[in-house]
């Protein structure tokens, strides 16, 4: 053991925006607790330690509700976040913000980079500005809201929950969508719901191409309902008017033929 | 995965941009520690030429006659240079096996660079008025301090760190390339050509040469070509979405202008923060608040995408 120690006193450990060149980091305890909420600077904090810190403070003090000054755009801040509590962070995240978390309600006041929310499972999270591609990817439940725009395949494998865009999103939005639905109020780039299985996309703005398998759907009264009691609940303002969209099921894992019957039809 | 980045003033006046640059690529070392490299932009001094070119790498097996073989090959490239009847003003040794040369030249440039890489283990990194390139093994904040890019003052740069995938880990894999023989003319790209072979050969037959076995080398001769046809660089770099094959977020930059390439897949990362002083890109935006300390408005270029910028 002593050995291993000495190895590791000699380990160069260097800045890494990932936080993974601090296996040995500890949370820096430098927050402001007042009664149920927190409060802490991250400029000069490594990713790790950002998030070794948020941890302590819901998981060890049992803070309700926690701020986060100066995230600089790192990478992976707010991830397995897995407890009902309430989190902000004053400025724009990197990649893989807020990514499996299940409960919190996170509001970001800046913008966040690729894959955010990534497998969610439920709980509210708001974006302020644009988010990268890859939003919303593989979420399965809460609500996801982006006051900017999308980059490209929101909502990919989306498997449930609200992702709500109120600018334009990219290429291929709702790539393989199996359930949950989508508003987006702006406009949408090419291939909207490639090989989508299941879900709603609802969309105001452009549609440039529809992907394969994506075809409109016929409007009712639960797609009214639904649309305007989310803008009302985060007080989006009246909702534009949008057009559905819906898997046509008509592609092959659609048919009712078992594996070996298919190598014939093939 | 690989990581690019730019940056490109606009307030007309020279900026530590070497020092810059560095900062930017090192906040994405985790995107690729094997090499990193820097296309550089300044006027040249009396409007001559600068040239940079290598004889070596770093990691090349020192055998016995290795430094007499350097000290060789360094004289026959001064010799063959004056022989064409360049004057030259300064050799600078960057490092035993990289040079920076000053010289006045009105001749060929397509024959200067070709005579220089006739001889063994030579290759021309960039030659211009105003390009740099400086290229090397290693992380960002190494080669900054072996090339002691700190004194770089300039208008524009791009850089980019390298996780080699297809080719050597060495000079000649690693980014940004030079648009041989055209001068002021270099890339950055992250991700892959899938017809890169095709290309490769089609501009070998026209007499392009390649150094490496890396695709992207492609993206930087692809460009000079059209843009010696008389294309503008945004119409070339709109043309090469469609003849070239592949997922790909490249930067383009010349003398005055700095652009960027996205595929129709829009797969591979850009941030872009854009402002009257300066437009700032990168793979991540955490490269880009390595500048501007304060919170900033950027978004992600879409599938398509060509933007260009002039200084």
């Amino acid at each position: 053991m002593e050995a291993l120690g000495q190895l590791a006193g000699e380990r160069r450990i260097t800045y890494d925006a990932r936080g993974l060149a601090e296996p040995d980091a500890e949370a820096p305890r430098i927050a402001e607790i007042d009664g149920d909420k927190a409060r802490f600077d991250a400029r000069e904090l490594t990713t790790r330690t950002i998030n070794l810190e948020l941890r302590r403070l819901l998981y060890e003090e049992g803070i309700g509700e926690v701020e986060i000054d100066n995230p600089m755009s790192r990478h992976s801040l707010g991830v397995g976040i897995l407890r009902r509590c309430k989190i902000t962070f004053n400025g724009s995240l990197g990649y893989f913000g807020c990514g499996i978390i299940d409960g919190p309600e996170v509001h970001i006041r800046g913008r966040v980079g690729w894959s955010a929310c990534e497998n969610m499972m439920s709980g509210v999270v708001i974006v302020d500005s644009n988010a990268g591609s890859l939003t919303g990817a593989a979420m399965r439940g809460g609500d996801l809201v982006v006051k900017g725009r999308v980059g490209a395949r929101t909502g990919i494998d989306q498997k449930g929950g609200t992702i709500i865009v109120l600018g334009d999103a990219g290429s291929m939005t709702g790539f393989m969508m199996q359930r949950g639905r989508m508003i987006i109020c702006g406009d949408v780039g090419a291939g909207l719901g490639d090989s989508m299985y299941d879900g709603t996309i609802y969309v105001a703005g452009k549609v440039k191409s529809l992907g394969i398998d994506c075809v409109p759907g016929a409007w009712t009264d639960a797609d009214t309902e639904l649309i305007e009691r989310k803008f009302r609940v985060y007080g989006l303002g009246t909702p534009p008017e949008f057009q559905k969209f819906v898997c046509g099921k008509v592609l092959y894992n659609y048919d009712s033929l078992e594996p070996a019957e298919k190598k014939l039809v093939i | 995965m690989c990581g690019i980045a730019g940056i490109i003033y606009r307030d007309g006046v020279t900026h530590p941009i070497g020092e810059e640059m560095t900062r930017m690529l090192q906040s994405m070392k985790h995107r690729g520690p094997d090499s990193t490299g820097y296309a550089l932009y300044r006027e040249a001094p009396n409007g001559g030429l600068v040239m940079r070119y290598k004889l070596a790498d770093a990691n090349t097996s020192r055998d016995f006659e290795f430094e007499d073989r350097l000290r060789r090959h360094r004289w026959e490239v001064e010799s063959r240079l004056a022989a064409l009847g360049a004057t030259i003003h300064q050799v600078e040794e960057e490092t035993p096996y990289a040079f920076r040369v000053t010289f006045d030249f009105d001749g060929e440039l397509k024959l200067l660079a070709d005579l220089v890489e006739d001889i063994p283990e030579a290759e021309v990194l960039s030659l211009g008025k105003s390009l740099e390139i400086v290229k090397d093994i290693g992380d960002a904040e190494s080669v900054h301090d072996v090339y002691g890019l700190s004194r770089f003052q300039g208008t524009h740069a791009i850089g980019h760190v390298r996780m080699a995938t297809e080719s050597e880990v060495d000079i000649a894999g690693a980014h940004p390339y030079w648009a041989y023989p055209y001068s002021d003319v270099a890339v950055v790209h992250n991700g892959q050509l899938t017809n890169y072979f095709y290309w490769k050969r089609r501009l070998e037959r026209a007499g392009r040469r390649f150094m490496s076995e890396c695709d992207s080398e492609i993206i930087a001769v692809y460009l000079a070509e059209e843009m010696s046809k008389g294309a503008t660089l945004e119409e070339a770099m709109h043309k090469s979405l469609d003849e070239l094959d592949g997922v790909f977020t490249y930067i383009a930059v010349t003398k005055d202008e700095l652009g960027v390439a996205k595929d129709e897949l829009a797969a591979k990362p850009l941030v872009l923060y854009e402002s009257d002083e300066l437009v700032a890109l990168a793979s991540e935006e955490i490269a880009i608040r390595q500048l501007l300390d304060h919170e900033i408005e950027t978004y992600d270029p879409y599938e398509r995408e060509v933007l260009v910028w002039k200084r």
